[in-house]
This record gives structure tokens, C-alpha cells and sequence, in this order.
């Protein structure tokens, strides 16, 4: 049974993927859709951690800020992409894994939790957002205060600095990519870590009294999390081939809930919709300016928190679910209900 | 003489003015079954609390097996294989109820062992056809039920019930009682309860709390004829 279930689920995935690798750049510049599959990793990072492991991280932008300047600072002084985009996973995943243990060893309620994370997030802003004079650099990158940094090494075959990934080859680099962390996101949830760390959004004191070190595991979700954060970072610094201090701003961090909300909680394709869904929206947006496009976004999350609290993917699975799954089988229905909202 | 698996030392718990517990002296022998009663606000889950490691005692000491566990974290506690049922349900709600008894089996077996050892369990609790129902839309009795079952899942050798039998249906108590019993074959059970018929049914040795001290502590029909107790306790409750 469970074997069955994985199977299907890879499969599905794969099927989904490849549709949508193959026919979106019909509809959307390669371009423009980088950046969404950029975003869409960036909310399975928070969904990952928020959705399954109940961990509401105000700052998921500071890791992905992280990433984006670990890569550029990196590839500046490596003149390599290889290593970088290794460092780029790495340093924010250490980063998170310090603050986590500080914050779950220290026994935080969440509310604390959650203003420690944002608080983290504008300390990175407002420090990077100051070293703009020439004595803040590491190595030979300059780290340029709120004009950033640009004119780095672009992302290249591995050991071969001047075969450059971009334009559409980038696109799909970026979307097998996401895929792969999808898989592995997927994987991880259907270990027992993962069982275990639903275990533990649901009730902490249950977990830790059948003998769970609920800190421990936190800490290690956490620092995943902030490891996919990171390599969306890295793709994104790629992308824009510049990086900003305006990646670490609180705006951009609850851009992210507010993707995961609309998208679908507790899910893992929910994020990935919702965060592409609306950045694409917001560059549609950005193209007119008869209306604040921020008003916008504020008006959708208010319009799903009143009307739709689940979010869209849970909505459509249960429209699906209701006019499609009832005839076939009916002792089954409850068992691929629960699977879709764990799972999902 | 029996093996000593639980002992506490002048165990005290105060929350600002109020003493809630009172230099416990406390032993408990291997597949011992013991029953702690008293009127509300004694102190009987303070105790418990202090002794699972959710609360760190204000002075006094405990022991499990002849090793001082006083100040440890719930998980160190539950990871020498003590089994805690809370007063309050601890359930996951929104998982079900082979889920909620795989994630404790998990704890002590591999993936494969706990399949088994849940499946065990679920068969031995009556559980199969609510198996995979989501612990949130099962009545109380059921969810007790499922809770006894996670926390005897891992094989524990000491185990404390507060109120494992409260607001359930006459034929749950009975199915509980066969339960405990069971389970003292290879464990030290430790039970908070107010229904003294149930009481009967189980113990022999009963310790009265009062106030957060321990009032007496005997078998249970000197317990219950005994005058003091039943002005501070039986009296109140009648
Ligand atoms: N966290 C707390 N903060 C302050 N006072 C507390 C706390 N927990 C318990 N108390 C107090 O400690 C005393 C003992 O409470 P406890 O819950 O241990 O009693 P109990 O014997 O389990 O009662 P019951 O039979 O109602 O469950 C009570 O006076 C209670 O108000
Ligand atoms: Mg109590």
C-alpha cells in the first residue's frame, strides 16, 4: 500500500511536471517564468516547514537573502558557480540550525518565535543595507550597502567557467531543479522524520512524552527549510544577476506566508501554486498603475482567509473530490481524503 | 525485595503562594499497581507533572531505577520507558489512530516493528474499525482508549494514568480495567482516579493526597474506612 501510494505520487509528479515544463513557456516568457519557479521553491521552503512542521517563520526572506549573497560573494571570489551554489545551501541552513536550537531549546512560545525571526531578518537588512563604504568586503567582493552586488560569475557547467546556464537553458535548469526538491520534500515527509514532525505540529507535549526531543527535530526541519530557501536565493541571484539588500525586507517575507496561505497550507503543491500564481499576478500588475498593486495582493489574502481559509489546492482537490470521487469508491474515499491533506 | 522503580524525596512544587505539592516521599516497586486519590486541587497531577519531567520540581529529588532524573525534559524521561497519560487528552487530532499509535511504537522500534507493534495494539484495544479514522471525530471514550493505547505501545515499565477512566461509558471502564491488569504484568502503574468503585476493582495499595502532602497511604479498604480520609475526601465527594 504505502510502496503504491509513493509510486504514484513520483509519477504524478513527474507527469505534472514535465506538462507544465512544456507548455508554459508557451503561454509565458522562459525569462519571466524562471523567476516564478524561483518563488515557487522559496514557498515549498516556508510550506515545508510551516504547513508540516507548524514552525510559522516570519523571516523565511532572510535565508533566502542569505543564499543569494553567500552564492554572489562566492562567486566573485571563486570566479566559479560549482561551489557557490553548494555555499549558498550551506551557510543558511548553519544559520538557521544556530538561531533554531537558540529559539527551540529555549522552550519560545510561538508568538516569540515568530518576532524573533522578523527581527533577525531586519537586522540582516539594516546591516547590509550599511556597508556601503569600501571597507565592508569578504575577499574580493565589495558588499556595497544598498546598491548591492553586482557583476558576478553567472551560473556554469561545473569546472567550466566560461559555458554560462542562461536564458532558457537557465529556465530549465531552474524548474528540474524544483522538481527535485519537490521529490525530496516528498520523500522526506513520508520518512519517519517527516511522520514525526507532523506528530509534532499537531501536539508537542504528545511527541516529546512518547520520548521525542521535539528541540532537536525543530531545529533540523528548521534548517532544511532555510536550506531550500537558500538555493532558491541562489537561483534568484542568478537571475537578476544582482543581489539587493531589498531580499531581506519583511515585505518579501510576508509575500511568502501570504503565497503559502492562498496557495494551500499543510500541503506541498499549495506553495509552489500560490507563490508562483501570485508574483505572476504582481508582475502583471506592475505593468498597469491604475491600481497599488500591494492593495491588490492585501484584497486576495483577505478575500481567501474570509472565503477560502484552506487555500486554493485543498479547494480544488475537494470540488474534484466531490464531483468526480464519490460514484467509484466509497470506503476509500476517507483514506485518499487524509492522504491529500497531509500530502497533497 | 522487589526492585524500587520509582522514588521521589521531599519532592515540593510551589506556583507562587500555593504549595501544590508538599515533600512527597514517594516509593513505587516493579509491577507494582498503585492508586492515588484525593479531592480536587490536591496536588495528584502537579505530582505526576513533577515526576514526567513537564514541571521542574522547586526543591526534592526523583528517581527511576535507582538514577536521579530530577529536572530532565519529558522526552528523556518517556525515553527510558515510562509511559505518561496527562489529565488533559493528549491526542493528535488530525491524525489517525493507527498514525497517533505508529508515531509512539516508532519511538522505541523500526519502521516495520512498528507497523507490527501497532497493528498489535489496535487488535488488543478493539480498535480496527476505527483505525483509520482521525482522532478529532472519535467520542471520548474511544479516544482514551486510543491514548492507552500509545502510551502502553512501547513496552514501558513504568506507566502513569491521571484519570485514564474519566467521563467513559460503564463497558470502557471494564475494557480498562482488563487492560491494567494486563499491563502489570510487565509494568509499574501509577493511577490518578476519583471513581472509587473503579478503585476497588484495580488496587490494593492506595495513597491519599491532601493539600499537596501525602496523607496516608494503605490498602485500600483501611483507606476508605478510615475517618480522616473520608472527612477530607469521601465526605466531600458524597
Ligand atoms: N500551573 C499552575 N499555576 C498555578 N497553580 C497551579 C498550577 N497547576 C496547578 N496549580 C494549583 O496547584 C494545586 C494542585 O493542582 P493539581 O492539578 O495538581 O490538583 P489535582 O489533585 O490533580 O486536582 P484534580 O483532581 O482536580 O485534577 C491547585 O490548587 C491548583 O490550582
Ligand atoms: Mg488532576
Amino acid at each position: 500500500m504505502i510502496k503504491t501510494s509513493a509510486t504514484r505520487d513520483v509519477v504524478t509528479t513527474l507527469v505534472v511536471a514535465a506538462l507544465l515544463i512544456t507548455i508554459m513557456p508557451q503561454l509565458i516568457g522562459t525569462y519571466t517564468l524562471t523567476v516564478l519557479v524561483v518563488y515557487g521553491m522559496l514557498g515549498l521552503s516556508l510550506g515545508l516547514i510551516w504547513g508540516f512542521g507548524g514552525i510559522l517563520c516570519f523571516g523565511q526572506a532572510a535565508y533566502f537573502g542569505l543564499g543569494a549573497y553567500t552564492y554572489a560573494i562566492a562567486a566573485v571570489n571563486f570566479g566559479e558557480s560549482t561551489l557557490p551554489m553548494l555555499l549558498a545551501v550551506l551557510v543558511p541552513a548553519l544559520f538557521a540550525a544556530i538561531l533554531g536550537a537558540m529559539m527551540f531549546y529555549g522552550r519560545l512560545t510561538d508568538v516569540y518565535l515568530g518576532v524573533i525571526t522578523l527581527v533577525v531578518t531586519l537586522i540582516l537588512f539594516k546591516f547590509i543595507n550599511s556597508t556601503a563604504g569600501p571597507q565592508y568586503k569578504i575577499g574580493d567582493a565589495r558588499l556595497g550597502g544598498f546598491n548591492g552586488i553586482p557583476g558576478f560569475q553567472t551560473l556554469n557547467v561545473p569546472g567550466r567557467p566560461n559555458d554560462y546556464i542562461w536564458g532558457d537553458a537557465y529556465f530549465y535548469f531552474c524548474a528540474i531543479a524544483l522538481v527535485i526538491v519537490y521529490l525530496l520534500v516528498t520523500w522526506l515527509l513520508r520518512s519517519s522524520f517527516g511522520r514525526i514532525a507532523v506528530g509534532i505540529r499537531e501536539n508537542e507535549t504528545r511527541i516529546a512524552l512518547m520520548g521525542y526531543d521535539v528541540a532537536a527535530r525543530k531545529t533540523v526541519l528548521f534548517a532544511i527549510g532555510a536550506a531550500i530557501a537558500g538555493l532558491s536565493g541562489a537561483l534568484f541571484a542568478n537571475w537578476a544577476e544582482i543581489v539587493t539588500p531589498g531580499l531581506f525586507s519583511l515585505g518579501q517575507s510576508a509575500e511568502i506566508i501570504i503565497w503559502c496561505i492562498v496557495g494551500g497550507l499543510g500541503t506541498r503543491f499549495g506553495p509552489v501554486i500560490g507563490a508562483a500564481g501570485l508574483a505572476y499576478l504582481k508582475f502583471l500588475l506592475g505593468q498597469q498603475s491604475m491600481i497599488d498593486n500591494t492593495l491588490i495582493i492585501g484584497l486576495i489574502l483577505v478575500f481567501f482567509v474570509l472565503f477560502l481559509p484552506k487555500g486554493i489546492l485543498p479547494a480544488v482537490t475537494d470540488i474534484w473530490r466531490v464531483s468526480f470521487g464519490r460514484r467509484k469508491r466509497r470506503g476509500a474515499r476517507t483514506r485518499r481524503g487524509r492522504g491529500g491533506r497531509q500530502h497533497g | 525485595m522487589a526492585e524500587t522503580v520509582l522514588e521521589t524525596h521531599g519532592l515540593t512544587m510551589r506556583f507562587g503562594g500555593v504549595v501544590a505539592s508538599d515533600h512527597v516521599d514517594f516509593r513505587l516497586e516493579a509491577r507494582e499497581l498503585r492508586c492515588l486519590i484525593g479531592p480536587n486541587g490536591a496536588g495528584k497531577s502537579t505530582f505526576f507533572k513533577c515526576i514526567s519531567g513537564l514541571l521542574t520540581p522547586t526543591s526534592g529529588h526523583v528517581f527511576m531505577r535507582g538514577e536521579e532524573v530530577t529536572g530532565w525534559m519529558p522526552h528523556q524521561i518517556a525515553s527510558l520507558g515510562v509511559g505518561i497519560k496527562t489529565q488533559t487528552p493528549n491526542v493528535m487530532d488530525q491524525l489517525d489512530v493507527f498514525e497517533n499509535i505508529w508515531l509512539a511504537a516508532r519511538r522505541f522500534h523500526d519502521v516495520a516493528e512498528a507497523n507490527r507493534k501497532a497493528e498489535d495494539v489496535i487488535d488488543r484495544l478493539a480498535l480496527g474499525p476505527i483505525a483509520r479514522t482521525n482522532l478529532g471525530e472519535l467520542a471520548h471514550g474511544e479516544r482514551q482508549r486510543v491514548e492507552l493505547g500509545l502510551v502502553t505501545v512501547g513496552d514501558p515499565w513504568l506507566v502513569l494514568l491521571d484519570e485514564p477512566a474519566a467521563g467513559m461509558s460503564a463497558q470502557d471502564v471494564e475494557r480498562m480495567t482488563d487492560i491494567i491488569h494486563e499491563l502489570t504484568r510487565t509494568a509499574a502503574v501509577v493511577i490518578v482516579e476519583h471513581d472509587m468503585q473503579f478503585i476497588r476493582s484495580i488496587a490494593q495499595k492506595v495513597t491519599v493526597f491532601h493539600q499537596g502532602a501525602v496523607l496516608m497511604e494503605d490498602h485500600v479498604d483501611a483507606v476508605m474506612s478510615d475517618p480522616t480520609v473520608r472527612n477530607v475526601y469521601l465526605g466531600k465527594k458524597a
